[in-house]
């Protein structure tokens, strides 16, 4: 069933929108949406960092992916994998196996059970997982323990391990390095890195920039809940000015390095979004057409942008 | 790793202790403030005694001491197994207590089971299947249950089973008039029935939403999110992960609900003439049976810390989160 | 690829506060009947003893011939009254010492925790019918012995609240500005533990008043004349072997009916009020 093109991105996503049904204040209902016409693709061997600044969204684009949504959400779009339309039947066949999602923490591990039946799931064998623990440097000991007995270190590696062991094609790493010492996360994206010299998807959802740097190939700049520019990670070098979004641009002032120079404003909340361009309200070459139109996704020089005054 | 569950259980007795400790003072005051006056109680309509006997009655029972005095001696009876004697039934407390005691304990047991299984399996369903029809329905049913006092549906169950259609007796835990040897264990089932069912029906509604809540949290939290990213289907999740998960505070809640069980024999008891210690304790009021109500407070307030930590220490030693305690360094 | 849920109409939110509307109104109708039902209703009349329910008395009559209907009415107009009296004596006192606890520092807080566990030691009815012994039955002793057995449970709610809120930011900034305790309990932290007390207050009616019924049944609580439920319910057993069923049919199902009612109502609000189930 699978027509494995190999021109076509492994994922594709499309105008995705993401609703949420809500109760405002007494007793009325509306949609809530978090994410509005998000566009992206990544490729078989290639890492994508997704960064955008925490309540951006982020996470329900994994959770788009993969199909496991709460029952309040709508969404709409279109969504490939491989070519194919990523419809739900297609979803619940392949998470777990072959699209598969590294979480945040050890939190995400059922509390009462053993670190192997975890990762060994329910269609792994005991051979292959001791084998990845291998890999991973699991000693044996681990297998026998409980999730809040995982050191730092080890709970990253069980959890990349639980992708690993399904031999998964496209891996959704959720926000992989937060609480962790710059060594342990550098050694973390390595996995990813790893992964993907070996012919899987990676999609990295991130916060900090300065990791996804090292080991990104390209960057997706998610704000206000939908991509504004995706860029070569070259792009991204020196003073940014290959950069073709204003807030690109500010994103990459705002680094440390670049001496924390911050723009005005803030990231605005999904049920405040302003009309046409998200961004217009802070952007320094805002005119009429911005605050009107929402501006499409368009290429330029090799990468995609959402703003009508790119160059 | 067993020894911190042992201290911790240590811990909790000496806890249980000082309550029990401080129960009984505060029965002992309660019950010696009531206006019913004992001697009158103990001689019922007779008046023909004459004032020495009645006072020599009030200085055996040690009547004209203090307070303070009168708790002194009967804690250090008690201490001693001596219960004193009850006045109604003209026997000492503990033969009383004991020989209803085993009655009793059929009878709350049974209902326990029968709560705290249908309870639990109901419950579950309920939280799987959220806002289907079935949880909708035992909603319902459960608010019902909630709602209708334990005493009327004893009476109500008395009328059409025992009454109308003669299923099952009318109350008694022995058929009247058989000589003990003659009763049979069949017998004694058919006895238990309607009081247990009475005594458990109730139960049903608090540990069925208490775990459909649980459970409905449980699928909410973020491990099975991650079972289901790992493709584990619906009941596969529920099997692997919910079940494990939803049976430790289930446990909590069911030996919890020890307060709820003696306090319905009370009434379950006294609708099916039951005689178990609920029985003992109404009876032991009305009379003014001092000596039995205050035992019986006390042994009512130990049944409820048996529960508590048996439940404390089953879910110290069920959780490996206190089992086996802090992150290791190994690995 | 969406699955957009139509909109139903009136949504869950109106369902609810209708609901709860609905049954105050009724609650509030059943407990004005039955204080105004003529003492005259209530009179035996033998010629009429033993009646089936017919047309003349819906609830058919009892062994003396009282009319079951009104005796019913006014029995649940009292334990309504009983119950909202008791439970809210109860209530105050507890948000008093859960405010207490959580707030007055570690000692008053070990105290009061101690108490609660005291209370909960022993189990309801035994406490209730050790109260009542105390007093020597009546109405008073039910009231007591029902605020007595329940004021742990409030208690216990509004100290946790008050614990969270105790370290919320505004609460820091207005003792560094010096605001004086009471100041702070009653302007900043009373308001956002009113939602739950409120909750754990209105599912604390329909359990005031089946205890009061219990107790009653036992025959502790009000007087074997007065027409209370429980007396009801504990003369219809006496009855059952005549085949009245009617004395204990319809006496249960008004209790019933009204504690239903009252939990429908905690329940609700309780929905209302609480953030994570508001979105559904």
């Amino acid at each position: 069933m699978e027509l494995n093109n190999e021109h076509a991105p492994v994922l594709s996503v499309k105008n995705l929108s993401v609703k949420f049904k809500m109760y405002t204040t007494g007793a009325k209902q509306r949609d809530l949406e978090v994410i509005s016409n998000l566009s992206v693709d990544i490729r078989a061997g290639e890492v994508l960092a997704v960064v955008g600044s925490s309540g951006s969204g982020k996470s329900l684009l994994a959770h788009s992916v993969l199909g496991i949504l709460p029952r309040n959400a709508s969404i709409s779009g279109d969504l490939q994998y491989n070519g194919e339309p990523l419809t739900p039947q297609l979803q619940a066949k392949l998470r777990g196996h072959e699209i598969a999602l590294v979480p945040q923490s050890v939190s995400f591990l059922d509390p009462l059970m053993r670190i192997d039946s975890q990762v060994i799931g329910t269609t792994a064998t005991r051979e292959k997982q001791r084998k990845i623990f291998e890999r991973y440097q699991l000693s044996k000991a681990v297998e026998r323990m409980y999730p809040h007995q995982l050191s730092g270190g080890m709970a990253r590696r069980v959890l990349v391990a639980t992708a690993v062991i399904g031999e998964a094609k496209l891996i959704i790493a959720d926000e992989p390095t937060p609480g962790l010492s710059p060594d342990l996360a550098r050694e973390t994206l390595q996995n990813f890195r790893e992964l993907a010299d070996q012919g899987a998807a990676v999609m990295l959802i991130t916060h900090d920039i300065d990791l996804a740097f090292q080991i990104a190939d390209r960057i997706a700049v998610f704000y206000a809940g939908t991509t504004v520019e995706v860029a070569n990670v070259a792009d991204f070098q020196g003073d940014g000015s290959q950069l073709r979004h204003p807030y690109s641009r500010a994103f990459l002032a705002a680094l440390p390095q670049n001496e924390f120079r911050a723009i005005s404003g803030f990231q605005p909340y999904a049920g405040a979004l302003p009309e046409g361009c998200l961004f217009h309200p802070r952007c320094k070459y805002c005119t009429q057409e911005c605050k009107e139109r929402t501006p499409p996704m368009r290429e330029l020089r090799g990468g995609e942008v959402r703003c009508i005054h790119a160059t | 790793m067993y020894k911190r569950v042992i201290r911790y259980a240590g811990r909790q007795s000496l806890r249980s202790l000082s309550l029990l400790l401080a129960v009984c003072v505060v029965s002992f005051m309660l019950i010696v403030s009531s206006p019913i006056d004992p001697v009158e109680a103990y001689l019922g309509p007779d008046k023909n005694v004459s004032e020495a006997q009645r006072q020599s009655i009030v200085e055996h029972w040690g009547l004209d001491k203090t307070p303070v005095e009168r708790f002194c001696i009967w804690f250090d009876n008690l201490l001693h197994g001596d219960l004193g004697e009850s006045i109604t039934y003209r026997q000492p407390v503990a033969r009383v207590i004991g020989e209803r005691f085993v009655a009793s304990l059929w009878l709350m047991m049974t209902a326990w089971v029968f709560s705290g299984v249908l309870g639990f399996l109901l419950g579950v369903l309920a939280g799987v299947y959220e806002d289907s029809w079935f949880d909708k329905i035992l909603k319902a049913f459960c608010l019902i249950l909630a709602s209708a006092p334990a005493f009327w549906i004893g009476i109500l169950l008395l009328s059409v089973f025992a009454v109308q259609l003669q299923w099952f007796p009318l109350g008694m835990s022995v058929p009247l008039g058989k000589l003990a040897a003659e009763v049979t264990f069949g017998d004694r089932i058919k006895h238990l029935i309607l009081p247990a069912f009475t005594l458990g029906i109730t139960g049903i509604s608090n540990i069925a939403m208490h775990t459909r809540e649980k459970m409905i949290a449980i699928r909410q939290s973020e491990y099975m999110l991650f079972a289901k990213a790992r493709g584990e289907t619906g009941w596969q999740a529920v099997w692997r992960h919910g079940l494990r998960n939803v049976a430790l505070p289930a446990i909590t809640i069911q030996f919890a609900s020890f307060s709820e069980l003696f306090g319905g024999s009370l009434l379950a008891e006294q609708v099916f003439s039951y005689p178990g210690l609920g029985n003992a304790t109404v009876s032991a009021a009305t009379k003014g049976d001092v000596p039995l109500l205050l035992a019986l407070a006390v042994c009512s307030a130990a049944f409820v810390f048996t529960g508590n930590m048996i439940a404390n220490l089953l879910y110290g030693v069920l959780d490996p989160r206190i089992r086996e305690g802090e992150v290791s360094n190994h690995g | 690829m969406g699955n957009l849920t139509a909109n139903r109409g009136i949504n869950r939110r109106k369902k609810m506060m209708l609901v709860v509307g609905v049954s105050l109104l009724i609650l509030f109708a059943i407990m004005i009947i039955g204080n105004r039902i003529e003492p005259d209703s209530l009179v035996a009349n033998f010629s009429e003893k033993r009646q089936a329910p017919s047309a003349e008395h819906p609830f058919g009559t009892d062994t003396v011939g009282r009319d079951m209907l009104y005796r019913c009415l006014k029995g649940l107009s009292t334990s309504i009254q009983i119950g909202l009296i008791s439970s809210l004596l109860g209530a105050l006192l507890a948000l008093v010492l859960g405010l207490a606890a959580a707030l007055l520092g570690p000692k008053c807080d070990h105290v009061i925790t101690w108490f609660v566990d005291l209370c909960m030691s022993v189990p309801h009815m035994v406490l209730m019918l050790m109260i009542s012994f105390m007093l020597g039955g009546g109405t008073k002793g039910v009231a007591l012995s029902v605020a007595v057995t329940h004021w742990p449970g409030i208690t216990r709610i509004v100290r946790a609240e008050v614990l969270q809120l105790r370290n919320a930011q505004f609460v820091l900034v207005a003792e560094k500005l010096g605001q004086s305790k009471l100041r702070i309990a009653v302007r900043h932290i009373l308001p956002h533990v009113l939602p739950q007390f409120l909750v754990g207050l209105v599912l604390m009616f329909p359990h005031a008043i089946m205890h009061e019924a219990s107790i009653t049944f036992l025959g502790f609580g009000l007087s074997m004349d007065t027409p209370a439920i429980g007396v009801i319910l504990s003369e219809s057993m006496k009855n059952l072997p005549m085949g009245m069923w009617w004395t204990a049919l319809y006496p249960g199902i008004m209790l019933f009916g009204i504690v239903a009612m009252f939990h429908i109502i905690g329940k609700n609000i309780q929905a209302l009020l609480n953030p994570y189930t508001g979105n559904e």
